[in-house]
């Protein structure tokens, strides 16, 4: 970026989903954001029109916060077995205090990873796979494949910002000679409709075979499929993989939960880097899910599904949040920006209405209205400070844009924290 | 859209030269390019005969009111932000090529013709847009890259 306008221009950073764009400049006036540039509209939505402005709630009353503060820490006093969960919304340092808290109280802790991406981060952090940063394919890249994803949709700026259309140091002449996009899902995505020619529609749950077939087309072998996908068509993208000089493959959760395991994935990059060089990206979406995992595993050694025990750690299926609902082994729980109710299937999320929920988010959810307490903190990243890991593993420091009257997630765990 | 041919049939056919082109033939490619419209044809606006003729074309012409120079029209309710308009077009490269070019934010905001602006994309500055003035061309560069069809020349 040009250093001049550097100085210039004050530059915030979005943290509406995992790319953590840093290049965006607000207008604001008597703390109320006007204007957002260059932020897509995830991204403006995220900034102007998250603040609900209900603070503090218990039994749905308004309450002052000390009131709600110390419901919440009766709530965990008086529970054998709380449940803490969310942090993909929150900074590394509320994520830290989580940890200590989850520690000091024996609770389990987990995030969304657990059904999400957490396998690949896990392999990531562990150095199984190769993977690179963001600068780095858009500096370098020339070959890209969303497979199982839709940026377009959920991180509607890595197209743009980072991985197809941008110049870059090496790539001095644009999207139309120099890099090819290549997108592998069910259906024809947004993504997909960019990607023009280079789009493979597989049926659902084909992902494993298609890889295979893959495999199978760079080693010079046939490539077949139960379903008949034409093998000249799979040939065609074995010889484009074969001649990447930078190749990234960004995996979504198609992928992911379309595999058994993560083992195909990992027989198809090794191939890949004997005949070519490529590099793995999950497609993370909130925007410091990529630290929970981080920040746990340099605790415990383990990126989601712990608990904790009197100084020990375990970790297991058996600890994440839907085998933990399902099982009905937590007594209480403690949702930090997140909104489970939502998003968990109904058989699972219905186990939460039986137990005391305290939610800590900056806007009404499903879950803050079902929740005991409700706890209305600053939105991070925008009215709070801290910083978060990208979705590519880069730290990203960021400044709140505007002030609050509302206190931060970490503020309030400190509270609880003490307060225990 | 229409084309040239099909204006011209409406037109008077009289070559009266009193809009100031060779013909109206001329005229109606003039009209094609948006630089008359049918009010320039003094004939065709004034005499009743062609009172007919005239509110059609003026009617051709009504959806392109309040569309920009180059005939750009950015569907609102369709963009969702992402940019990618933004940092493939040409004139926007070539102006900044540090800022918009290599995905960042605008740098040189007054030579660019799409910029992002509480998550829409904004047309401005069409003079430095590919298909405005005399050396013009059917550049396609912003269309091509919308994942949604948001942005259309007519």
């Amino acid at each position: 970026m040009c250093e001049e306008a550097d100085m210039e221009k004050n530059y915030y950073v979005c943290t509406g989903c995992g790319l953590l764009c840093d290049d965006i400049e607000v207008e604001s006036e008597k703390n109320k954001i006007n204007k957002v540039y260059t932020a897509c509209r995830v991204g403006v939505a995220h900034m102007k029109e998250a603040r609900n402005e209900a603070t503090f709630l218990v039994d749905d009353k308004p309450v002052d916060e000390a009131t709600a503060v110390s419901k919440a820490v009766a709530i965990l006093k008086n529970a054998k077995n709380p449940l803490i969960f969310g942090l993909g919304n929150s900074s590394n340092e509320t994520q830290k205090t989580a940890i200590e808290l989850a520690k000091k109280i024996n609770a389990t802790l987990d995030d969304t990873s657990s059904f999400c991406l957490g396998p690949l981060a896990e392999a990531l952090i562990q150095d199984k796979l190769k993977t690179c940063t963001l600068d780095d394919v858009r500096n370098k890249a020339d070959v890209l494949i969303y497979w199982g994803t839709d940026p377009s949709d959920s991180h509607p700026r890595h197209l743009s910002k980072h991985s197809y259309f941008p110049r870059g140091r090496e790539k001095q002449r644009g999207w139309e000679e120099e890099r090819t996009a290549i997108a592998i899902d069910v259906r024809k995505s947004h993504t997909a409709k960019i990607c023009g020619n280079y789009f493979f529609q597989i049926p659902p749950k084909g992902d494993a075979e298609f890889i295979d077939a893959l495999i199978a087309g760079i080693s010079g072998k046939l490539p077949k499929t139960s379903y008949n996908y034409p093998p000249k068509k799979i040939l065609e993208l074995a010889n484009i993989l074969k001649g990447a000089k930078f190749g990234v493959i960004f995996v979504g959760r198609g992928l992911t939960d379309s595999l058994e395991n993560l083992e195909p994935l990992f027989r198809l990059m090794k191939i890949l880097n004997e005949k070519a060089n490529f590099h793995l990206m999950p497609m993370v979406r909130s925007y410091n899910t990529m630290g929970f995992n981080e920040n746990l595993f340099a605790e415990t050694g383990y990126v989601n599904s712990v608990k904790f025990e009197n100084g020990d750690v375990k970790h297991g299926p058996e600890y994440s949040i839907v085998e933990s609902l399902k099982a009905k082994t937590v007594d209480a729980a403690l949702i930090i920006g997140s909104d489970p109710l939502l998003i968990l299937p109904r058989s699972i999320a219905k186990n939460m209405l039986d137990i005391p929920v305290i939610s800590m988010d900056h806007c009404e959810t499903m879950t803050s209205k079902h929740a005991k307490v409700h706890i209305n903190t600053a939105i991070s990243g925008v009215e709070s400070g801290g910083s978060a890991i990208r979705m590519d593993g880069v730290k990203v420091n960021f400044e709140p844009a505007i002030e609050t009257k509302h206190p931060s997630d970490e503020v309030i765990l400190k509270k609880i924290m003490e307060a225990l | 859209m229409t084309n040239a041919m099909e204006l011209y049939q409406m037109l008077p056919k009289t070559n009266c030269k009193k809009c100031g082109k060779t013909s109206c033939m001329a005229f109606a490619v003039a009209l094609m390019a948006h630089e008359l419209t049918p009010e320039d044809c003094p004939p065709l606006k004034e005499e009743s005969k062609y009172k007919e003729n005239y509110e059609k074309m003026s009617e051709l012409f009504k959806p392109t009111e309040g569309v920009t120079e180059t005939g750009l029209i950015v569907h609102e309710d369709l963009c969702f932000g992402c940019g990618n308009c933004v940092v493939a077009c040409p004139p926007n490269v070539a102006n900044d090529p540090h800022g918009v070019g290599s995905g960042n934010a605008p740098t040189n905001a007054n030579k660019l013709v799409l910029a992002v602006e509480d998550g829409i994309v904004k047309a401005q500055n069409l003079g430095e847009c590919r298909r405005f003035g005399k050396n013009k061309i059917l550049c396609y560069g912003c269309i091509v890259t919308c994942p949604v069809e948001a942005i259309e020349f007519v």
